[in-house]
């Protein structure tokens, strides 16, 4: 027995005792509390350096832990952005004070974080943002604005938020991120109603709101290659996140339904399955690669674009390929019924969030391929020049 | 599950790699393929002698180096990618057949000289639909229709009635075909109460599934092969005022290939673990295989043909090579749905 099968046996026989009394559908508080309980037994930050709360391992214990975790729902969701993207981004480009004071709570669960790039007016060009910082004197930095599509603003604490701090720099080079603090008074969080029905992001408002100015993350005006940083973490993430749970949609799920239903005699079904497995299986078979690769010290980087706009298809599709098995149950269901048509309502969401397909192909062309950029006709205009947003409502008037 | 080359199967393929640049560049392909020649026997040659490429997967008792399939994936991509007239697939299937048969005399005379190279042989797999080939009396009778390398074979292993059967190569009536892909030749093999020897039993599935993991690294190389070269191609040529890789209708297609090449790299080295490592997952592995690669391959080149424009059309560029030999490779073990059932068999959607 290795030392890692050691550590897997470990995780196991904590997960199943952790786990054991949790409440079916936990609430924030009961969230917070297991979120405690994992890091207080080491499972919180595995690979994050010990300096500031992680556990300093390697990321063999995290695979060990992420397998040993796999038949355990765990109810970490909402804590999610800040492990997945905040964190990081604070590990790689914060200072010294910022991690000491917020990578610990934010592993323990103490404190929850959200991400705040997107606006009305700024989706795919993100970098078009009109949301200002402008500098008091006394250094203090006041914000304004609109941001759109962020993930569990009504649970958290702090945010990571870039905003224009120079808007007389082509609009790359006038961009700051900031450590914003949720619960300040010029703070409004709208929760947004998205096609499945539900609340899954909010919009928030900013009204004079107050940062510090050691809350300025990596340099100001160089907000914009923090939050590339931030948004490759982003991708990682869901993508490599797409095989932790079992998909509604899944080869597994539709196949037995289809023998359920006595459907395989039908060719026609075989072959939607055959198509749906040679989508699925290559898919998780390079998720597994690449968490190899990682193992063995090679970051993902902008492939992290290959695995989103993957999922992103097999979300989609998957959902398709379910009513063919299904007919018209895919859409009309009873109690406990509904899985496939919350697929088919989510399908889109996880081709537009972190970045439209469109998006992740310029990212894969540019990036990964090394392909020449696409010619833009606002490199190097002033950003108080360009029609972006209210900005170009402004402007043809 | 190992999803990664070691280090020495990656050193492997460079050797190999520098080897082929060396040997056979593309316009020595372009001669052997026009020629009537079906491969470079002095390439060939230094292949199995010097490289050691004929004896890769060939258990050392019998004269090989015993490695396992990851290596020989290794040096089949490269294959693939120089696009290389090799008699490599066919020996590797001639070995397996005899490897699997069970008849340890047979294995002991016939593989030293098929891991030397000194002996070309060629392994035949056939598709369903093809004539039967009867056994009588130490003769065999019949017709394969299509064998690779059957021109040049020495030996010609094939199955016959779910028994294995050994054929000098010049006792058989050979007829080369007109192919579509001239860098890999094929001829009718004709039998008409021809001397066989009887080697054993025919695994005929095991064959086909190593055959199929073994066919899926050399089209991963070509795919590999094509994806680069068009995409080096839309970084110099340059339309309405700017390079065509900055178009997005060009970057996005090029990018959904380059998704196209992780999966596949990905689905090769899996079925190649299986082959080495988990016998019970191979048959799914190399069904799986098969209907990704095959289907990967020929639309990548077929879209890098495309995507090079007019000059893709004409017989001096090599993308047409790549298309040719795509859809040879996916057709060369039985069409796509061969593979799909096979799959759906293994996947338990029979019903």
């Amino acid at each position: 027995m290795t030392e890692l099968d050691d550590y897997t046996g470990r995780a196991r026989a904590w997960l199943d005792g952790a786990t054991a009394d949790l409440p079916a559908d936990p609430d924030l508080a009961a969230a917070r509390a297991f979120m405690a309980r994992l890091y207080d037994a080491g499972y919180s930050g595995i690979t994050w350096p010990a300096a500031y709360g992680g556990q300093g391992l390697s990321a063999a214990e995290e695979r060990a832990f992420q397998q040993a975790s796999r038949d355990h729902p765990l109810p970490v969701g909402v804590f999610g952005i800040g492990l997945g993207m905040c964190g990081p981004t604070l590990l790689s480009i914060g200072t010294e004070e910022q991690k000491l004071r917020y990578v610990r709570p934010l592993l323990r669960g103490e404190e929850i974080w959200c991400q705040m790039f997107s606006e009305p007016g700024a989706g795919s060009d993100v970098a078009s943002l009109q949301t200002r910082a402008v500098r008091r004197e006394d250094g203090t930095w006041v914000i304004n604005g609109q941001k759109v599509w962020t993930s569990v603003a009504r649970q958290a604490d702090y945010g990571l938020l870039i905003a224009r701090t120079d808007p007389d720099v082509p609009k790359h080079q006038g961009i700051t991120m900031f450590i914003v603090d949720l619960h300040h008074p010029g703070v409004t969080v709208r929760p947004l109603r998205d096609m499945t029905g539900e609340s899954h992001f909010n919009e928030i408002f900013f009204d004079d709101v107050e940062v510090a100015p050691d809350h300025v993350v990596g340099e100001v005006n160089g907000g914009w290659s923090a939050a590339v940083t931030t948004l490759l973490h982003e991708r990682v993430s869901i993508g490599m996140g797409g095989t932790r749970t079992e998909r509604p949609a899944s080869f597994a799920a539709l196949s037995r339904t289809a023998r359920e239903r006595g459907l395989l005699a039908d060719p026609a079904v075989r072959e939607r399955l055959l198509d749906l497995y040679l989508q699925e299986r290559p898919f998780d078979l390079l998720n597994a690669k690449l968490s190899q690769e990682v193992k063995a010290g090679v970051q993902p980087g902008a492939r992290g674009s290959v695995v989103k706009l993957l999922l992103a298809e097999l979300t989609l599709d998957s959902a398709d390929i379910a009513g063919e098995i299904l007919g018209p149950d895919a859409v009309a269901h009873g109690e406990g019924g509904g899985k496939i048509a919350g697929a088919l309502a989510w399908g889109p969401g996880m081709a537009l969030g972190g970045g439209t397909n469109e998006i992740m192909r310029n990212i894969i062309g540019d990036r990964v391929l090394g392909l020449p950029r696409e010619p833009a006709v606002d490199r190097g205009v002033p950003f108080r020049e360009l029609k972006v947003g209210t900005q170009a409502k402004e402007a043809g008037k | 599950m190992r999803l990664l080359q070691s280090d020495d199967q990656r050193d492997l393929a460079s050797a190999v790699r520098a080897f082929l640049a060396e040997t056979s560049p593309i316009g020595r392909v372009r001669e052997i393929a026009e020629s009537d020649a079906g491969h470079d026997p002095r390439v060939w040659e230094r292949m199995a002698g010097e490289l050691g490429l004929a004896g890769l997967a060939i258990p050392e008792e019998h004269g090989g180096s015993g490695a396992g399939r990851g290596e020989l994936a290794a040096v089949l991509e490269e294959l693939g990618a120089a696009l290389t007239p090799s008699p490599l697939l066919g020996a590797v299937i001639a070995a397996d057949l005899l490897l699997a048969s069970g008849d340890s005399a047979a294995a002991k005379d016939l593989l030293p000289g098929i891991a030397a190279g000194t002996t070309l042989a060629v392994g035949v797999l056939p598709v369903p639909g093809d004539p039967e080939i009867t056994a009588s009396g130490g003769t065999l009778t019949g017709v394969a229709p299509r064998v690779p390398h059957g021109l040049d074979a020495d030996l010609i292993i094939v199955p016959a009635g779910g028994e294995l059967y050994a054929v000098r190569g010049a006792d058989a009536a050979r007829t080369a075909l007109t192919t579509l892909d001239l860098t890999r030749p094929q001829a009718r093999v004709e039998f008409a109460a021809t001397p066989a020897r009887h080697v054993g039993t025919a695994d005929v599935d095991r064959a086909l599934d190593l055959a199929s993991v073994a066919l899926a690294a050399e089209q991963l190389g070509g795919l590999r092969r094509c994806l680069d070269a068009i995409v080096e191609y839309a970084k110099l040529r340059v339309q309405f005022g700017r390079y065509v890789g900055s178009f997005q209708g060009v970057k996005h297609r090029l990018a959904d290939m380059h998704c196209v090449l992780e999966q596949a790299e990905a689905v090769v080295r899996y079925a190649t673990w299986a082959a080495d490592e988990d016998p019970g997952e191979l048959p799914v592995a190399a069904a799986l295989a098969q209907s990704y690669l095959g289907r990967a391959y020929f639309r990548v080149a077929r879209d890098h043909l495309l995507l090079h424009g007019g000059i893709g059309f004409t017989w001096e560029h090599d993308a047409h090579l790549y298309y040719k030999r795509a859809k040879t490779d996916e057709l060369l073990l039985g069409a796509p749905r061969r593979h799909r059932e096979r799959l759906a068999a293994h996947l338990d959607l029979l019903p």
